[in-house]
């Protein structure tokens, strides 16, 4: 096996047995970058320097005979929405293209304390807005298992960047299911954290009531090491809760027996492609099989999630990207007469269509006269919604739905219709309206590509989603697939 | 016709915290250019705001010195709207849930004391300052970006301009007591919009006039007056004011048309996604009510009770808290609390009022003030030197006792000496005593004048008032 194509917790067991050094690994990681990334485009900007700084740093530490942790010594990308101290960061946007941020952000701090690698910054949709990686203002990033292929979106940088080998894990930001529809469509292991649980000190908001930022990484454990890094209260995030974060890796290998699984059947109706259904119902069997319970539920209301995200996430994002206005940093029109003329022709030039459409309507949904028609209203369904899952979970552990209704569609199919787009993110949504963890993995394969299916959680309790995902993950073989790019695929099963 | 005018005013004051609202740069007024400032005030991409919670306890005690209900449960919302000083484009302000309602402010009127409504009291941050130059750019500095304010907005109970100054005053008086602000307008600490509108005796009314931005009381009251007179010039002519927003132009002395409500912003406000409800236990607030001094009120009866100052005197001294204070000093010291009542109500405030100083200002402090008013008690120099003396202190910083000796002020109370001059002058005068023996009284002032010249002004007046009284009834 080559070493790209290893998880972060086998490559940390041979730094560990110094069968490897950093600095080698990290050379590796460049290597496979060389090779793979002009057919993939993860990335909008490498950090090659400070990534060898690290590299060397742990190699030394290492030497001394210190005690290093998981993630220590291992090359990761970060999604390019995540402020890096001195190094660009663009949000994918023309209007943050010259943004060199003099901060980091808490989870950039975070790994830099853990001594993780940071290669380099991935690409993504604009400002986080989209379902496929393609509204970019720099590049199209392609799905690794057919290069035809979306990976998803906006994380889709992210989830690229670990299917194709190019590092061992990345984080990506998850605002309506960022991180886990590409990680459906990349077959990754991708976990949106409960609302709070993650700093979001740094990450630059797209709607911030709903980001939260997680990891994605080739199998389960790979996810939980990253939480245990990443998770915890910041005084710096007044969202951010003061709870404690137990060890997610220790109790993931109890297995699911007795556990109450809820297969809500509005998650599995009109639009949700026949063999993608099959195969999550075929993992609800495998749990059965296990010693878990699974039973049929309804949550009415989610329905309406798809509508309440497009009121809450535009209106927050209308405000969110106001300060783009050329005033202070960033993208400034060469031409304007006065203060107002430079705000219109700066954001008119230095946004992209989606950020514009979204940014419009969020701007409808919080004007006078429309507030309460809109806002309001969502802010209610919200409530709702949240309360169906808090009543689902007084009987069930988890529940077990489709990250997507389909496998990764082709770049440009859905470009054009931008409702049609947001279908995509429809399983994914429900989770973020209401604030609780989910994780994604995958369960099956569809004509050469991955399905990936979702476990949504208790506030607070990703512990027992990773402990259902990785009891699956173990029963099943299909974790072990890699994309074709990796010289895999599904073809060699 | 008879017009009520009807006054409704909001006044911004911002808040002494040492540092901002949602971060801890300082909040000191000066400083270099963009020095105060850091990623999270100027509102850098990915950075967050963390509530200031001593901000919050002083827009608490501000609200409970102007008895208001304080929120038990109240949060943040933005206010979104694009302007160069405001980074984020949007100010993070409070919408339908501020953290003080249902206040009140008693001020003295012509009529006797009057209730004045306080609708709200609400928290929000300061924006930068643009500055525009000559040559048609603007610089911007964010130092106040981000400072904590209070907005405290009356209902529209004042019926003149006398009524909003009064209120003004005592406003300021509060936040200067409670120590919640400097309240210096000339630093823009302090800053007031005014809204006016008539009512006619017959029902009519004119639409409320929004001013902006006023930088002293006076200008306050000014253009209040203007308004008034305006808006009832409308309704005499049957016509009506529309509802705008204006500015008050102090060289020309009227108000201006700024822009049209109906073109006003729509802010969009909603709730801030950054920030988490605010709880605030009933425990909380007793704290703070705890850390509350005494207000001006409070001091202002237990003056009149405790020195036997005049009420109207107490209401003078207490409007500012540093005059108390030493006020209550120099009594402390010098014993005589009406002596220095009225010595601080005459001298001292026109002194203040000519420079256009505080009693902080001063050159000399309340022991030497307590000096020289001991001097007076005992006797060593007269009510009137005393005045002379506190003018060279006022002026120069020097003591007391060292204008007293360099003037050679001393007071002659040696009765020798004082009678040897007496006799004197009754012997030059015998006109005077022709007249005084004819029932004349005012030959005794013009020898008394007479004997105080002659000493130059050194002589106890009491004493040669006795003394030429003993010898005219012996004559």
């Amino acid at each position: 096996m080559k070493i790209f194509d290893l998880t972060a917790h086998e490559v940390r067991d041979k730094l560990r047995n110094r069968e490897l050094s950093s600095v080698e690994l990290t050379e590796e990681s460049y290597k496979r970058i060389d090779a793979v990334e002009s057919k993939v485009d993860s990335f909008i900007t490498f950090t090659k320097k400070e990534a060898f700084l690290q590299a060397k740093a742990f190699d030394e530490r290492m030497k001394k005979g210190e005690l290093l942790g998981d993630l220590a010594g291992i090359p990761m990308a970060l999604k390019d929405n995540m402020c890096t101290d001195g190094i660009l960061t663009t949000c994918a946007s023309k209007i943050l293209g010259n943004f060199t941020p003099p901060y980091d952000a808490t989870v950039t701090q975070k790994l830099k304390n853990a001594g993780a690698v940071i290669v380099g910054k991935t690409n993504m949709d604009e400002f986080a807005m989209g379902s496929s990686t393609e509204n970019s203002a720099y590049k199209t990033t392609k799905n690794p298992w057919d290069t035809d292929r979306v990976p998803g979106g906006s994380s889709g940088g992210s989830a690229a960047s670990v299917a194709s080998g190019e590092v061992f894990y990345s984080l990506g930001s998850d605002t309506g299911g960022s991180i886990r529809q590409p990680a459906a469509f990349t077959g990754l292991v991708g976990l949106k954290p409960t609302y709070g649980r993650v700093s979001r000190y740094g990450l630059v908001a797209f709607a911030s009531s709903l980001d939260q930022i997680g990891p994605l990484g080739k199998d389960v454990e790979d996810c939980a090491l990253v939480m245990n890094t990443i998770s915890g209260h910041d005084r710096k995030d007044s969202t951010s809760i003061d709870r404690p974060v137990p060890d997610f890796a220790l109790g993931m290998k109890n297995g699911v027996k007795g556990m109450r699984i809820g297969i809500p059947k509005e998650f599995f109706g009109e639009g949700i492609d026949e063999e993608v259904k099959t195969m999550v119902l075929e993992a609800a069997r495998l749990y059965e099989s296990m010693g878990a319970v699974c039973e049929e539920i309804s949550l009415p209301s989610a329905k309406h999630a798809l509508s309440v995200y497009y009121i809450l996430a535009t209106s927050e994002c209308s405000s969110n990207l106001a300060r783009f206005d050329g005033a202070r940093y960033g993208y400034r029109a060469k031409n304007y007469e006065g203060f107002k003329d430079m705000f219109i022709k700066t954001r008119s030039q230095g946004f992209g269509e989606e950020v514009k459409r979204r940014i419009m309507l969020g701007t409808y949904s919080l004007s006078s006269g429309y507030y309460d028609a809109y806002y309001n209203r969502g802010l209610k369904v919200r409530t709702l919604i949240k309360q169906e899952f808090e009543k689902a979970f007084e009987t069930y552990d988890f529940i077990l739905t489709p990250t997507t209704p389909t496998t990764a569609f082709k770049i440009g199919e859905k470009s054009d219709d931008p409702l049609e787009m947001y279908m995509s993110d429809i399983c994914t949504v429900p989770v973020n309206i209401a604030g609780v963890p989910a994780i994604s993995l995958p369960c099956g394969f569809k004509d050469g590509l991955p399905v990936g299916m979702q476990l949504i959680g208790k506030f607070f309790d990703e512990a027992t989603l990773i402990r259902a995902a990785y009891s699956f993950e173990k029963a099943s073989v299909i974790c072990r697939q890699r994309a074709s790019i990796m010289g895999g695929g599904v073809n060699e099963l | 016709m008879n017009y009520r005018t009807l006054v409704g005013l909001e006044i911004h004051a911002e808040l002494l915290t040492e540092s901002k609202m949602f971060c801890t740069c300082s909040t000191e007024f000066g400083g270099d250019v963009n020095t105060h400032c850091c990623p999270i005030c100027i509102g850098l991409p990915g950075t967050l705001p963390v509530i200031n919670k001593r901000a919050i306890e002083f827009a608490i005690m501000a609200g409970l010195s102007a008895n208001c209900k304080i929120a038990k449960k109240c949060k943040m919302d933005r206010k979104n709207y694009f302007y160069p000083d405001l980074p984020k484009a949007y100010q993070i302000s409070q919408y339908d849930m501020p953290i003080c309602t249902d206040g009140y402010m008693e001020i003295e009127t012509e009529s006797g004391v009057k209730k004045i409504g306080i609708e709200r009291i609400h928290m929000e941050e300061d924006t930068g300052k643009s500055l525009h130059t000559e040559d048609g750019s603007s610089l911007l500095n964010y130092n106040r970006c981000g400072v904590p304010l209070i907005e405290i907005v009356s209902r529209p109970d004042m019926a003149s301009a006398a009524e909003a100054t009064a209120f003004l005053e005592k406003l300021k008086a509060i936040l200067e007591y409670i120590e919640v602000s400097d309240v210096k307008m000339e630093q823009g600490s302090l800053r007031c919009d005014v809204n006016v509108n008539v009512v006619a005796d017959d029902g009519r009314k004119t639409e409320i006039a929004e001013i902006k931005n006023l930088n002293s009381f006076k200008a306050a009251a000014k253009a209040i007056e203007y308004e008034t007179a305006r808006h009832i010039e409308a309704l005499e002519d049957g016509e009506n004011t529309l509802k705008d927003t204006r500015r008050w132009d102090d060289v020309k002395g009227v108000t201006v048309s700024m822009r049209s409500k109906e073109y006003a912003n729509d802010y969009r406000y909603f709730p801030e996604p950054d920030l988490v409800e605010m709880e605030i236990s009933e425990e909380w607030i007793e704290l703070i009510r705890k850390e509350l001094p005494e207000l001006p009120e409070a001091k202002k009866e237990r003056f009149v009770k405790l020195y036997g100052i005049p009420v109207y005197d107490a209401g003078v001294i207490v409007s500012s808290k540093a005059l108390a204070a030493f006020y209550e000093d120099a009594v402390s010291r010098a014993g005589d609390a009406k002596l220095a009542s009225n010595f601080i109500m005459t001298e001292v405030l026109r002194r203040l009022k000519e420079t256009d100083a505080n009693i902080t200002d001063m050159p000399f402090n309340s022991t030497d003030f307590a000096n020289l008013l001991k001097f007076v008690i005992d006797g060593t120099i007269s009510n009137n030197m005393a005045k002379k003396v506190f003018r060279e202190m006022a002026e120069t910083g020097k003591k007391p006792e060292k204008v007293i000796e360099e003037k050679g002020m001393k007071q002659i109370t040696d009765e020798s000496a004082i009678e040897e001059i007496v006799v004197r002058v009754i012997s030059e005068n015998p006109q005077s005593i022709e007249d005084y023996k004819n029932g004349k009284d005012r030959a005794l002032g013009f020898l008394v004048g007479q004997v105080m010249k002659a000493s130059k002004g050194k002589a106890a007046p009491q004493t040669v008032n006795r003394l030429i009284r003993d010898k005219l009834s012996n004559l």
